[in-house]
């Protein structure tokens, strides 16, 4: 039996995940996932491989049609109203880096103009400054480190402002010292609203520095959720790690439990 | 149907474009070198044939609208399998672009680059062998009406079956357009063909543009009837092209082969 969540309230989420089920012939993928992410909020949704995580992103991001549920986008309805609840989302992703063969500034013109980003040119010359790509804005992103690739990434998931940020690993080719460095710029992007951002890690140190709230998915299932900070301690474990593996190896003893 | 959007699918292709020669010159050479070698063909079978009898329009003329056809068809599959080469599927996909604004965006590459084709080969057939196109009078915006509208159909549809099969389909792209030739009798008239393939001929658009080329030459009145079913034809062809590929990519969301299409899988 999953463990209880609190019901979802009505209130001003920039994503609300309903029931949610994605099954694969007699797999189930993801299973009746319901939850919130609110304005000004990092939800880390976490969980080992095969969990559900990316699956639940791609259904969030309309490139998978669930099995069941909803999503709503800033209150509007991903399978009825596709293209309007895209136009305040945005993600970036280690499995989809921009497209090689164009300039880091050719492929965030072109994404620019798809989101419809007004004062283009200079909101380019800003994403660039953020990420410190500034030296790099006529450089092939095929030639660029691994690290700078995810910048540019990170830089298009930014352009629009969106209100509702996907990262899907973000940090995971990153050093640490840029990677500290895209924690604090994400950390920003929240705190200075509208926008709240809903991001996957394997890095627990991570998660519990930023994320507001997490979600620990196994199977499919949301097993716990709550504040990184504090879950671990409430569940008996003595770290954010050491929850991880346990939801990993022995979910069966974290069912059932109130959150 | 946002404007910003099919601008942008065409200014990514107009940047592949501009940054790299190896994708400019096939847009030129391929065709040019297919000119001059139908042109001395066209010119050699000029001397054998009776007198009065002129090969260039006829034999090389076809080539050319035949030659625009593929170029034609060819831009939107090669717009398209950019974005099969660099992955850009998820990314292009995941965000507010509706599919007819991404098609949109390929038809318009397409007559971008087919125009480019079209005037390089009208240069070297007309500079070099002195092909005139006033041989053919009004009805030749019909007959190249008809070729666009079914080569973007065949390109469209030729971007759905790689949408579905995965990347490697792109091999049964090429060849289609040699595939079809025998069938559409660029070289000969469609009587020539045994019964099945008349059948078949009679299905295909470009059929209609290459007998009434071959009637109009030799001085035989164009059937502007046969000419109608072609554009017709063209019409039904390009409407359930846009319809399938909207088919094709549902199923792609459906299924999950959109969000994992590098994977290569049919399933």
């Amino acid at each position: 039996m999953t463990a209880s969540l609190p019901a979802m309230e009505p209130g001003p989420a920039v994503l609300e995940v309903c029931e949610l089920c994605r099954s694969y012939g007699d797999l189930q993928a993801v299973d009746r996932v319901s939850f919130q992410v609110g304005p000004r909020e990092i939800v880390g949704l976490l969980g080992p491989n095969g969990a559900g995580k990316t699956t639940t992103i791609n259904m969030v991001l309309g490139v998978l049609q669930p099995t069941s549920g909803s999503i709503r986008i800033d209150h509007v309805d991903l399978a009825s109203r596709r293209s309007q609840a895209l136009d305040r989302t945005n993600f970036a992703a280690v499995y989809a880096p921009l497209p090689g063969n164009l300039t880091v500034r050719q492929n965030l013109r072109i994404f620019g103009m798809i989101y419809g980003v007004d004062g283009l040119a200079r909101r380019i010359d800003e994403a660039l400054e953020l990420f410190e790509l500034r030296g790099l804005g006529d450089t092939r992103c095929g030639v660029l480190s691994s690290g700078e690739q995810t910048r540019v990434s990170l830089a298009k998931a930014m352009l629009n402002r969106p209100h509702l940020l996907l990262l899907d690993e973000p940090t995971a080719s990153l050093d640490p010292a840029t990677a500290r460095d895209i924690r604090r710029i994400i950390r920003d992007f929240a705190d200075q609203g509208p926008g709240g951002v809903l991001w996957t890690s394997h890095n627990m140190h991570e998660v519990e520095a930023v994320c507001d709230r997490v979600l620990f998915l196994s199977r499919g299932r949301i097993l716990l959720e709550g504040n990184p900070r504090t879950l671990p301690q409430e569940h008996g474990k003595e770290s954010l790690d050491d929850l991880f593996v346990a939801v990993a190896r022995e979910p069966l003893t974290l069912e059932g439990v109130e959150t | 149907m946002k404007a910003r959007r099919v601008g942008a699918v065409v200014l990514r292709q107009v940047y592949l474009l501009r940054g790299s020669m190896s994708r400019v010159l096939p847009l030129f050479i391929w065709v040019a070198v297919d000119m001059v070698l139908w042109g001395f063909i066209s010119r050699y079978l000029s001397t054998l044939a009776s007198p009065g009898f002129d090969f260039i329009p006829a034999l090389l003329g076809a080539v050319l609208l035949w030659d625009f056809f593929g170029r034609v068809m060819h831009g939107v599959t090669m717009a398209f399998f950019e974005d099969v080469w660099s992955r850009n599927f998820l990314n292009f996909f995941a965000t507010p672009m509706r599919v007819s604004e991404y098609v949109t965006g390929l038809v318009l590459t397409s007559i971008a680059t087919s125009t480019l084709g079209l005037v390089a080969m009208v240069v070297v057939a007309t500079g070099a062998f002195g092909l005139s196109f006033l041989a053919y009078g009004p009805l030749l915006l019909p007959f190249l009406l008809i070729l666009f509208m079914f080569g973007i159909a065949l390109g469209i549809l030729s971007a759905a079956m790689v949408l579905r099969l995965g990347p490697p389909a792109e091999w049964f792209v090429w060849p289609i357009p040699g595939m079809l030739s025998p069938f559409v009798g660029v070289f000969y008239p469609l009587s020539t063909l045994p019964d099945w393939m008349q059948v078949v001929s009679r299905l295909l658009p470009p059929s209609y543009v290459f007998e009434s080329l071959r009637a109009m030459l030799e001085g035989r009145p164009a059937h502007l009837d046969d000419l109608g079913m072609g554009l017709a034809l063209a019409g039904g062809y390009l409407l359930l092209a846009g319809w399938v590929f909207t088919r094709v990519y549902r199923h792609a969301v459906q299924s999950g082969l959109l969000a994992r299409y590098s994977a290569e899988s049919v399933s």
